[in-house]
Parts: C-alpha cells; structure tokens; sequence
C-alpha cells in the first residue's frame, strides 16, 4: 500500500531523514512514534508529496510520489499536524468545499458529507463557524476532511496532541474503528496512544527508522520487568550495596544512580528470568544492614523501549 | 478547470466572511467618490476619465491590501499544506487564489458603475471610453493582484506581504510621475513601464494591443514568479 525507499531529506544543511526505508500493508495501522524533531512529520510530508525527498522514492496505493503526486494524494486522506482549518468558515461549509475539491459534489457530495458526519459525530456543530468549536470539535472536523472521500489511506500527523484525556480517548476509539477498514498511518511522540491503536509501531530517531515491530514484539525484546530499591545512605555505602544486590540469586544487572533526596540511593535491578525478586531484595537488604526505603516492580513498557532506542539514535 | 473554480469561490466567498472586503471596498468607493465628484464640476464635461484616474491610484493600495493574505494566512495557518495535498496541481492553486480575489476586485469594478449613470444625468456621456475604460481597470487591476499574490507568497507575514506589494504597484504608478527627474534618454524606456501610460489610452476610448499585452505579461510574469515560490517548498 505504501513503501518508501531510503527516503532522505536535507533541509539545508539539517538531514531530516536518513535513508528511511518501510512498507506498510493494506489494512495495517501504523504508528510513527519519535521524540520532537525526529522526521515524523517529515515522512508524512513526503508521503503525501507535500514537499519532495532530496533522494529515495516512495509509492502510496502504487502511485510514485515523483511522477503522479496528484494519483497518490487521490488515494490519502490527511490530516496535518495541528490541524489547520479555514477558521472563518463553517462547519458544512468547509466540508462541502473540501469534497468538491475531492470531485463530489451534488449529491454524491452531500452523501459523503453525512457519512463523514456521522463517523465524527459533527451533526451538531455543522452550522457553527471552525473558529467557535473546541480543540476535540475542530480535531473531528480535521478528520472528517479526511474522510470525506473514503480513502483506503489516511495520514494522521499528530492526531491526539493538545486534546484533554477525554477527548483524546474519543478521537482514538474513532481511529480505532476507521483503522478497521482503511490503511491508517499516525505519528505521535504518546506510547499509550500506540500501544491501543497501532498494529505495528515504527521508532523514529533523529531521522533514522530505529524499530519496526508490533507493540508487544518490542515491548518483549527490550520489555523485562525492572525492580528499583530505594536505600537509606549517601553515595560512599554505593558500593557495598551494590555487592550485596549484585549477589542475589536472578539479578542480572544492578544499577546504581542518585535518589530523589539527598541521603537516598536508588537501584535498578534487572531479572534474567520471570521470577519474583522482591523477597529476594528485601532479605539482602536485611543481610547487609541496609534500610530499604522503597521497593517497586516496574513492569514492562514502551517508554523504556522508546527512550533507549531514541537515545540510540541521538548518539 | 473545475479545481480552479472550486478554490477561486471558496476564496472569494471567504472575503465575506472577514471584514477585509467590506472595509477596504468602502474605503476606495468613499474615496472614489469625494475625489471624483469634488472635483467633476470644475471640469465641466461629462467624462468619467477623472474617475479612472483616481481607480489607479486608489487600487494600488487596494490590491495589496487584498491580495495580502492569500497566501501568507494559509502559509501562517498551516492550511496551506492541506490545499495542497489535495489532488490539485500548484498551478491551479495560484489560478483559483487569483480568480477569487480577481472576482472580488470585479465586484468594487460593478460598485462604481452608478458613477458613470450619475454621469450621464448631467451631460451626453460617450459609452465607448466608459466600456475600454472598465476594461483598463480590469486589465490593471489583475495586474496589481497579480504583484500582490506574488507578494504573499514569499512570505507568512500578510504586513510584509502588504508593503512588498505597495512598494512594486507604486513604482509601477509613480514611475511616469517623476520623469523630469532622470536623463530623457532613460525616461521614454522608464515611462513604457508605467502602469498609467498603458491605461490612460484605455480611459480614452483607444484600445492598443500593445497595452492590453502589458498588462496580460505582467499579470502572467508574477502568476509565473508565484508558482515557482509556492513550488520552491519541496526543495527548501
């Protein structure tokens, strides 16, 4: 459906992207996960021949980005970071003018205006003007132009930031149920987000495609559980203690840092197995007089994943 | 075609929705009105050349004031991204911008027509110069859009967008004024630039082609100059 070919793009003497080549398939939701600046938006311009590669090539729905930019933009409906609208319009009205621009008009036209407005829920706000609606309105008018021609493709940059948790969990469950039908790619720097809609995830780094894998893959590749212990002392008990965790039968790897106050230490113990290391811990702690302040079981999460693999990337 | 339309009307009805047309037609029409009839009974004749005059200078700070946002608001809004990845060509984005404000510079051309019927009231007024007369202001008018547009699209900023587009339709004005100023050699070639030289004979009744071709060349030169601006982002 879509594949992009080492796709590299300067902005000046900036590289935004650096030969980023993925496939995405008919039907999959695909989620574009990276930290600010990463080539998120980048990507998703090239994909929708808003701005050109400096080289590589990509094809969306089997049109080349290069030679039938218009046969690409036909198949994708877009949505653009921050979601620009013609806020002195008004609901309907934009609505109209962006399906006639997608040849439907009349009514064809009206006929896939009611169905994007049901899809949005917009049937009460079509008479008001953009400007007047809230941030969730105006992101579910942003969605319904993009579906306004049923696209078996749709570009949603960003599409949950700057929504209140409520409406940002409206919006996915919205995504959700289109990305049942249609090719859906989104990007967001939100773990929860890809972690509930996406299929597939793709980390994005300092312009690098860093992962390719389904949420639960990574999360299994780099997800082990974590235990923290917060002892009592300052930094020159450091090294006992660490010996001590060190010799607990199952740590793998016993990480020392600066806790929150001053006379606090943190580890971080890392599991080479599934076992319960907690009892195992405390009866340490207890062995070499240490006060242990606070014991927790960190489960596995994208954001570990994320940020050791963006800062991959950085380096 | 139809791409063109659709985007020249959205623009054009977009114009009524802020208060930019309301104002600046009322403006130019207030003005038009004291200094063309201030002045039309000194005169004596049944002429609505004096209007036309006025039409020029009062359009080139008109047009700017129009065209401004074009494309500078949909740069600084972000809409501009949308419209173009929209199954259009950039050269029918540039095409339908123009058209629309095109349309609305139109409307101002029908707000003045009572002039010339007032005209008429006090005198014989010959309606071959009133039509080429129009026609000028039209031919004039899609010019200075047509710098103005160009403006807009080097910029996000409508302020800027303005001035640039002032400072180009001014000298376009201004440049027969001052010939006096600079060696006689130079002022035949500086005065052929000059937007008045080509549309004074229009308000006469005297259609010249070579008039009518200036203006069309200019109006396609910033339409040209716009399309590689708006263009030039997928390289930036």
């Amino acid at each position: 459906m879509i594949e992009a070919q080492e796709l590299h793009k300067l902005y000046g003497p900036m590289t935004a992207l650096q030969k980023a080549s993925f496939k995405v398939h008919r039907g999959e939701v695909v989620g574009l996960l990276g930290p600010n600046g990463a080539g998120k938006s980048t990507t998703m311009k090239i994909l929708t021949c808003y701005i050109s590669p400096t080289s590589g090539t990509a094809t969306v729905n089997g049109c080349d980005v290069f030679d039938d930019p218009v046969g690409a933009r036909r198949a994708i409906g877009y949505l653009p970071e921050s979601t620009p609208l013609y806020y002195e319009m008004m609901v309907l009205e934009y609505l109209e003018f962006m399906a006639a621009m997608r040849g439907f008009k009349g009514v064809e036209g009206r006929k896939r205006i009611k169905t994007a407005v049901e899809q949005t829920s917009l049937g009460d706000v079509l008479g008001k003007e953009i400007r007047a609606l809230s941030k969730g309105f105006k992101q579910r008018v942003g969605l319904a132009q993009a579906l306004v021609h049923e696209p078996p493709i749709l570009i949603l940059d960003e599409p949950m930031s700057g929504l209140d948790p409520n409406q940002a969990s409206e919006i996915r469950d919205l995504i959700k149920e289109i990305g049942e039908k249609r090719t859906v790619i989104l990007s967001t720097h939100n773990l929860a987000e890809v972690q509930v809609t996406c299929d597939r995830v793709l980390i994005i780094s300092g312009g690098r495609i860093v992962a390719d894998d389904k949420p639960e893959e990574l999360m299994e590749r780099a997800g082990k559980a974590k235990y923290v212990a917060t002892i009592q002392g300052g930094s020159d008990g450091a090294a006992s203690a660490q010996k001590a965790f060190e010799k607990i039968k199952g740590a793998a790897t016993v990480r020392a840092r600066a806790g929150e106050e001053a006379d606090e230490l943190v580890f971080e113990i890392l599991p080479d197995g599934g076992k319960d290391l907690r009892a195992d811990i405390f009866k340490a702690a207890v062995a070499a007089d240490l006060v242990l302040l606070g014991l927790e079981h960190q489960g596995e999460n994208l954001e570990d994943i994320f940020r050791d693999l963006t800062r991959v990337g950085e380096a | 075609m139809q791409n063109i339309m659709t985007i020249a009307g959205r623009q054009f009805r977009s114009y009524w929705n802020g208060p930019t047309a309301y104002i600046v037609l009322a403006l130019v029409l207030a003005a038009l009105g004291w200094f063309f009839w201030s002045t039309f009974f000194l005169y004596d004749q049944a002429s609505v050349r004096q209007m036309f005059d006025w039409v020029g200078i009062l359009s080139a700070f008109a047009t700017p004031a129009l065209a401004m946002g074009l494309l500078a608001d949909e740069k600084r809004q972000g809409t501009i991204e949308l419209l173009i990845t929209l199954p259009v060509r950039d050269h029918e984005v540039v095409l339908g911008k123009f058209l629309g404000v095109l349309a609305l510079y139109g409307v101002l051309a029908l707000l003045t027509i009572p002039y010339p019927i007032a005209v008429a009231q006090f005198g014989p007024l010959e309606a071959g110069p009133v039509m080429t007369g129009y026609l000028g202001m039209l031919l004039q008018g899609a010019a200075m859009l047509a710098i103005g547009l160009m403006a807009s699209s080097f910029t996000e900023n409508q302020v800027v967008a303005f001035f640039v587009a002032l400072a180009l339709t001014m000298f376009f004005f201004l440049v027969d004024k001052m010939l006096s100023l600079v060696p006689s050699e130079v002022a035949g070639a500086l005065e052929w630039f000059s937007f008045g030289y080509h549309f004074g004979p229009m308000t006469r009744g005297v259609i010249d082609l070579r008039n009518v071709v200036f203006f069309l060349s200019v109006t396609a030169l910033c339409l040209g100059v716009t399309f590689r601006s708006l263009e030039s982002r997928r390289w930036s």
